[in-house]
């Protein structure tokens, strides 16, 4: 039986140079200092999304785009299908911890300065990703056609209009019409299922080998310890330390989709007044607190609200091009002042998703996501002995 | 000269702890690995089944009255029978039939021809005569029937046509 396996490999081989590949990979080191946990946040993002991916493939067996029928679709799946409401808890629970960690993996980059030359690029399609994530969740959002979802998309897509000059076309764009009805439905489905997961495959594999060919960034103030550590192997050791995240997270979903399962609430009705506190998903928050505290009224016939709007454009835009605009790092290997305005900015972040819900909940996770980091960097940092 | 033997074999024969230790431990992995991965597939099997949906029963209904223009003109209709669908004929002004319109064969769905007085299945050729039985091409069994009762309502009015499940 072995022997049909070699036989079988090497044939392959000689058509795909395996052993090219598994020469590659057994090279593949990743250094060891302080901060080695945050290498792992990428892959347990990179995991949810794989979540998402099947999760996502098999509720559409059962779901109906149609402001007919998309609510009672869903309804059949949490009520009828076998396990369907698990499939779908599991969906929605896995978007959540995706965005999440995809926010602490940019975070800990951003702190470890992995953007500094030569992975700019790996940072801007970082950054898309994330982007492309949150667009994920708003479009995903709508889907169950329900009260709350129809009421946040209104709101969601209003905002688009009060940009300036293109506002009005942003907003028929993304509603697909004048106003949030089934065309919306289908328009959001068409972005959910093919669009979004069609430039999601392609900057996703970008980003993914550009990781491989660059490796890990060490961040500076760690070369040093990096240097006199031996580095990990990526095959087995890191790989495996990997997996066995990966395996925690599949607990973590599974426990967190089976004692919580995602509620479907009310069909959206277009003719009920609104939800008393209709709120979009955590990770718009504060964008949507911000804009709350702008009062109506005009300046130089631009509305008060378009300010902070145009204001959080531009922070993206910032965001993404943080590489081009950090110089003194790329001269001296040190930027306080970048260090200081994400400190702030994760602050404000923070700060405002706490006041948004009222809660102190927002910071409890920051600081059980640290700790727990922490916890991890022990066990994850010492070079295995052979 | 004797074969060069590997460490491997040697600690199997000898049954050196460690290595037995650690076979039980691989052994451990394997069946957590497999239990993980069974507790991932049953559910997405079961998901992947299609549930069974209880659909009403229908026993009876109401066809439409004698003189339906399309019954009369092309001499059948297809009613829906619950979610079934049903050739209603008509062969003389008192004589109604009625079949499961789902050809036997391939589950196309059958009409009436009233020239040569045939249930016919445009998909491959299958033929009926006027009791359901199959009599041309490949049908292998003849058509359900159903019976049918005229009910009149009011005088002077057309009858209803009424088929029932036999």
């Amino acid at each position: 039986m072995f022997e049909a396996g070699d036989r079988v490999y090497g044939w392959l081989d000689d058509r795909i140079s395996l052993s090219g590949l598994r020469e590659v990979a057994a090279h593949k080191t990743v250094p060891v200092h302080r901060y080695t946990v945050c290498y792992y946040f990428g892959g347990m993002t990179l995991f949810f999304f794989l979540v998402q991916v099947v999760s996502g493939i098999l509720l559409m067996l059962y779901y109906r785009p149609s402001a007919d029928e998309a609510f009672e679709s869903v309804e059949f799946i949490m009520t009828t299908v076998s396990f369907g409401w698990l499939i779908r808890s599991i969906h929605s629970w896995s978007a959540h911890l995706m965005i999440f960690f995809a926010f602490v993996h940019l975070v800990t980059v951003y702190f470890m300065k992995a953007y500094r030359p030569p992975r700019e690029i790996t940072w801007m399609t970082g950054v898309l990703l994330l982007f492309l994530g949150m667009a994920f969740g708003f479009s995903g959002y709508l889907l169950p056609w329900n009260q709350l979802a129809f009421f946040a998309t209104n709101v969601g897509t209003d905002i688009a209009g009060a940009v300036p000059f293109v506002g009005e076309w942003a907003m028929r764009f993304l509603r697909g019409g004048d106003r949030v009805a089934g065309g919306t439905l289908s328009r959001f489905y068409g972005w959910h299922v093919a669009i979004l997961p069609a430039i999601t495959t392609v900057v996703l594999a970008g980003h993914i080998l550009l990781v491989q060919i660059l490796g890990m960034s060490t961040p500076p103030g760690q070369e040093k310890e990096a240097k006199r550590r031996r580095p990990m192997k990526f095959l087995p050791d890191f790989l495996l330390r990997d997996l066995f995240g990966w395996t925690l997270a599949l607990a973590l979903l599974a426990t967190l989709a089976a004692m919580f399962p995602w509620e479907l609430g009310d069909k959206a009705d277009p003719f009920a007044p609104a939800y008393k506190d209709i709120k979009p998903e955590w990770y718009f928050m504060f964008m949507f607190e911000t804009l709350k505290v702008v009062p109506g009224g005009q300046i130089l016939g631009i509305e008060y609200e378009a300010i902070p709007i145009l204001g959080f454009a531009l922070a993206g835009l910032l965001l993404l091009l943080v590489p081009f605009l950090d110089r003194r790092l790329a001269d001296s290997g040190r930027s306080p002042l970048f260090t200081g305005i994400g400190v702030l900015a994760l602050i404000y972040i923070v700060g405002m998703t706490a006041w948004g819900y009222r809660s102190l909940v927002p910071v409890y996770v920051v600081l059980l996501t640290a700790a727990l980091a922490f916890f991890l960097s022990i066990g994850t940092r010492r070079t295995p002995r052979r | 000269m004797e074969p060069v033997r590997s460490v491997r074999e040697d600690e199997l024969e000898t049954g050196n702890p460690d290595q037995l230790r650690r076979r039980f431990v691989n052994w451990l992995l394997g069946c957590s690995v497999a239990g993980l991965f069974g507790s991932i597939f049953y559910p997405v099997f079961r998901y992947m089944s299609p549930p069974e949906v209880p659909e009403a029963t229908t026993n009876q209904i109401e066809a439409g009255p004698t003189n339906d223009p399309e019954l009369l003109e092309r001499g059948y209709k297809i009613v829906r029978f619950g979610s079934e669908p049903v050739i209603l004929v008509r062969v003389a002004e008192d004589d109604y039939r009625a079949f499961a319109a789902t050809c036997t064969h391939l589950d196309c769905i059958v009409e009436y021809q009233k020239d040569t007085e045939r249930i016919w299945c445009n998909c491959h050729n299958g033929e009926y005569d006027l009791s359901g039985r199959n009599v041309g091409g490949p049908p292998p069994r003849p058509l359900e029937t159903f019976s049918v009762h005229l009910a009149s309502t009011t005088p002077g009015q057309p009858s209803n046509i009424v088929v029932v499940r036999s």
